[in-house]
């Protein structure tokens, strides 16, 4: 099949590559550029596993052509924090045991950075709005909650 | 073997106990996690699966040509193909039923494997499974479990296993059954339907296969368990000998039962690497694993029975049950073995009887699911519990409160043969109704009536029995006598010369936190600091016995495990120091990583003594080897043989949990909308080892529980077609469906028989909410005099069954 240049900025670095135009961003981002923290699990929108941000907005990959991805700037899970330096937010689902099995974790983390950038102040209500996207199978959500909002309050604390 | 010694259990617990934040954490939260789909191999390639469009045909005829003609299209391999090298699939029933990694002949259900591609991309192997051509002989299709009954001539799935689609029938009673019917001042009936909903992790299953041609070796990575159990089996299905495979465990992205073996893609991936001669790796979509997965649970109709004197005082339990297994039986009828494990609940009734029918349909066969038909067994006694309750002019809780076994009869022994260890369900029950403030919302109860809305507390009081040992799986087998498993779980400890732990484990992370609760139990037991404690998993090359978690065994197995290595490390260490420091052993204690002289500071540090016994073997003393390791195969602490005639199944599953669900909600009568005012969830698992992740398996296994409940449902159309086989159709509860706050209570009542006395408490939350939702669900409607019977209890359900009330159709 035909390939098709795709040129696309992935965690501040830029990728050139080309690409079947019927390749998802989803298989793109895991398999082309190793970037395998983005993960994949119903392949036709609903779960929300495979969320990424597409110019600071969420995005389920596997509904998304790379080719569509052309120009935009993706940040996944890899560019929140290391092990070492965790984000405020890696470090609240630590804290608050907002994860178990960790597949839905990426998807949560990404939804949760979208939310408090245009809402550092969330009330609990808005928190579950937000998260409410992604379904996680192992927590029953309330430690996720939980720890948005603690996150929410320890990046006021640190903004300051 | 009669009851195991009763443990005296230490309280100075250091870590144990603590909800320290998980090992496992810090890997997963920054995406470097490594599931299945995010490894890869040298020159692999990519497998795709043809599934069956028919619930039951012939296969007259497959024309692979045009698919093996697609340019990056490595091999087609059809089920006749496919069986030259590779034999039937493991199975766990007897006599066995044959299954295989792709269909010879014939398919069964929706979604069984026709033939496979392997290609040079996932996309040109999807795009070649479109090329294959099948010409199919459409069958006669079961669907209904009654109608398979009585199914002949082509309907009948296996006929070489009999003229019929019954696949097992046996009636087993336990105790004067007849009798305290007969003396019984009422007996409650009540028809039951529990549907089919499946584990559903997030990930689905998957394998990397590849073929050594020079040592002729095959190797799977996989996200699967029980690889240290029962993996040879894999190797039986492939032919070749146990010691030429080689299965290398991956985390798994959640499994609650689904990935206990996983063995037909286990299977799948090795036949195709081998008849390639590459890597091959097949990652199950979510339309594969809806369709032919090993998570699809227990599917029952049960007409049940409850004997009681005029008091409420319960003396018989009995029932009729039919079990629709679907195509196959891969763990034989080993779901109802389990749920006799706790056949009576917690109540002390006399006698009990099971007249059990399981049947073939052409369906998904099913697997394991969190609960593992226990939780199906909760949810019937709880639901005629009710019942009784309602007839007889008791409350909810009074009635339960009558029969609960008192805490001064354990270890007590129920009419199947099961023991309960220990446990206190009263204290349970108090707890939650206090936590529930129960009481208070009767009284809300009674005012939102008036104002015409429609709350709804409801209780369920169950058991969870903990710590699976395989015996469930084989006494319903007809043969009087059989072998008894204990099903093991092992560790390796080795300290090595900086003093550093290293701990090896032989069954997986499948969500779970093994490397957690690992690491605080060896904390408690050499007092070594967590952070210098490292753990792996271990392959089959390298396994020990090790059963893996399920049925909620890992904990307490693995800490008996732990103890077992532990007390050897220290013994070993207790020589060497009182060596070097001229001091009796008896003299000598160890304390936060030093082993020392009591009442003086004379001693040595853990990593002084692992040096010296490491590198200065003539410095130890005479009878000391080198080295500071330690491999421990912990046993099953309590299990016995059946009898004969199974009126008494033995010791199985005694390690009992219990706990109390009271969740109080408000119907909407428009809409079928249930909300959630509170929810209470009182748990005994016995000593808790981390009680941060323990509530994480209560609340999670309790959202689990609400989309059993209401929502979740593999329903199967007329002609077998698989309806809800996407998220969008099957519907897990979202954030919205959850209770925004689930308030966990623990009682600790330590097993007398386990280190620390600790229970296992994985599934507990699924195993209470069916009934005790159910129960509010019911409770909320009372003006409309609404049962609920049959689950999934949808709010259209809901709405319909009002609507119903309101004009007088029943």
């Amino acid at each position: 099949m035909e390939q098709v240049q795709v040129s696309v900025t992935v965690n501040g670095i830029r990728y050139a590559r080309a690409v079947e135009p019927r390749r998802l961003l989803s298989d793109f981002i895991r398999h082309d550029l190793g970037l395998t923290g983005t993960h994949v699990g119903c392949e036709q929108g609903v779960c929300g596993m495979c969320t990424v941000l597409i110019d600071g907005q969420t995005a389920r990959t596997c509904l998304t052509f790379a080719v569509q991805a052309d120009g935009v700037e993706i940040t996944t899970v890899e560019a929140l924090g290391t092990p070492a330096k965790m984000h405020p937010l890696q470090r609240a689902f630590w804290e608050k045991h907002g994860l178990q099995c960790g597949y839905c974790t990426p998807a949560m983390l990404l939804t949760a950075v979208e939310l408090l950038n245009s809402n550092p102040n969330p009330t609990r209500d808005e928190i579950c709005e937000a998260m409410s996207a992604i379904l996680c199978r192992c927590t029953g959500y309330q430690t996720i909650v939980d720890a948005v909002e603690s996150a929410a309050g320890a990046m006021k604390g640190e903004a300051r | 073997m009669s009851a195991p010694p009763v443990k005296e259990h230490p309280t100075d617990l250091r870590w144990i106990g603590q909800s320290m934040k998980r090992v496992e954490d810090p890997r997963l939260l920054t995406g470097r996690g490594k599931y299945i789909d995010d490894l890869t191999a040298p020159h692999v390639a990519h497998a795709a699966v043809l599934r069956s469009p028919h619930a039951h045909a012939r296969i007259r005829k497959i024309d692979a040509s045009k698919a093996r003609a697609l340019p990056g299209v490595v091999r087609v391999i059809t089920g006749a193909e496919a069986a030259e090298q590779t034999g039937p699939l493991p199975c766990f029933a007897n006599p066995p039923v044959a299954q295989r990694c792709i269909a010879v002949d014939r398919v069964r259900h929706v979604g069984e494997a026709v033939a496979a591609v392997v290609a040079e991309s996932r996309y040109i192997a999807e795009d070649a499974v479109d090329l294959i051509e099948v010409e199919y002989d459409p069958l006669p299709v079961v669907v209904n479990p009654e109608d398979a009954l009585t199914s002949s001539g082509d309907a009948v799935l296996h006929p070489e296993r009999g003229p019929n689609n019954i696949a097992h029938q046996r009636t087993l009673t336990f105790g004067g059954y007849d009798e305290d019917l007969r003396s019984a001042d009422v007996i409650v009936r009540r028809r039951v339907r529990w549907p089919r909903s499946g584990a559903q992790p997030m990930e689905t299953v998957g394998a990397i296969a590849s073929y050594d041609e020079g040592t002729g070796k095959i190797t799977i990575h996989a996200n699967t368990s029980m690889y240290n159990y029962v993996g040879w089996l894999v190797a039986a299905s492939l032919q070749i000998p146990a010691h030429k495979l080689n299965i290398i465990p991956t985390i798994a992205g959640g499994s609650f039962g689904s990935k206990i073996f996983t063995h037909k893609v286990l299977v799948l991936a090795a036949t195709l690497a081998r008849a390639c001669g590459r890597p091959v790796k097949y990652v199950e979509d979510r339309l594969d694993n809806m369709t032919s997965c090993d998570n699809h649970g227990s599917d029952r109709i049960y007409e049940l029975e409850l004997g009681l004197q005029r008091d409420g005082t319960m003396l018989a339990f009995g029932m009729k049950v039919i079990d629709d297994y679907g195509a196959y039986l891969q763990f034989g009828v080993g779901h109802h073995g389990n749920a006799a494990a706790q056949l009576t609940g917690p109540y002390r009734i006399k006698s009990a009887r099971i007249e059990l029918t399981a049947v073939f349909t052409n369906k998904c066969q099913q697997g394991a699911y969190r609960g593992f038909g226990s939780e199906v067994n909760n949810f019937a006694l709880e639901r005629i519990v009710d019942a009784a309750a309602d007839e007889l002019g008791i409350s909810p809780v009074e009635i339960r409160r009558k029969n609960f076994i008192q805490p001064e009869q354990f270890p007590y022994k129920i009419p199947t043969g099961n023991v309960y260890d220990s446990g206190n369900y009263q204290a349970v029950l108090d707890k939650a109704l206090e936590m529930a403030d129960y009481h208070g919302w009767r009284l809300r109860q009674d005012e939102a009536r008036a104002q015409g809305r429609y709350i709804g507390i409801g209780l369920a009081s169950c058991q969870e029995r903990s710590v699976f040992s395989s015996t469930e799986f084989w006494f319903w087998n007809h043969e009087p006598g059989f072998a008894l498993t204990s099903s093991p779980e092992s560790v390796n400890i080795k300290v090595d010369p900086t003093g550093k732990a290293f701990v090896t484990l032989y069954s997986p992370f499948w969500g779970n936190s093994p490397e957690t609760m690992a690491t605080q139990i060896v904390a408690e037991q050499l007092t070594i600091d967590p952070a210098d404690i490292e753990i792996t998993y271990a392959d089959t090359d390298h396994g020990s016995m090790g059963t893996g978690p399920g049925g909620s065994r890992y904990t307490v197995m693995i800490a008996g495990a732990i103890a077992g290595a532990a007390t050897e490390i220290k013994r070993k260490l207790f020589k060497i120091a009182a060596h070097f420091l001229e001091a009796s052993e008896r003299d000598l204690e160890l304390r936060e990583g030093r082993v020392a002289v009591r009442g003086t500071d004379r001693g040595m540090t853990i990593p002084e003594i692992a040096l010296q016994a490491y590198y200065f073997r003539l410095s130890l003393p005479d009878d000391c080897n080198s080295g500071l390791d330690a491999r421990f195969t912990y046993d099953h602490p309590y299990t016995t043989q059946p009898n004969a005639d199974r009126t008494d199944l033995g010791v199985f599953y005694p390690i009992m949990g219990h706990m109390c669900h009271i969740p109080i909600v408000e119907v909407d009568i428009e809409t079928g909308q249930v909300k959630y005012l509170k929810y209470v969830a009182v748990h005994d698992c016995g000593t808790v080892v981390n009680p941060m992740t323990l509530a994480g398996h209560v609340r999670g296994g309790t959202v689990q529980g609400i989309g059993s409940t209401m929502y979740e449902h593999f329903y199967y159309g007329e002609q077998g077609q698989l309806v809800t086989a996407n998220f969008a159709d099957y519907l897990i509860p979202t954030l919205k469906e959850a209770p925004p706050n689930i308030e966990v209570g623990h009682v600790v009542t330590p097993s007398p028989f386990t280190e620390y006395g600790i229970k296992g408490g994985g599934e507990g939350g699924r195993m209470g909410v069916p009934p005790a939702l159910a129960s509010a669900i019911e409770d909320a409607l009372k003006p409309f005099g609404v049962k609920i019977d049959t689950l999934p209890i949808t709010p259209m359900k809901i709405r319909d069954m009002i609507r119903a009330a309101q004009q007088g159709v029943h």
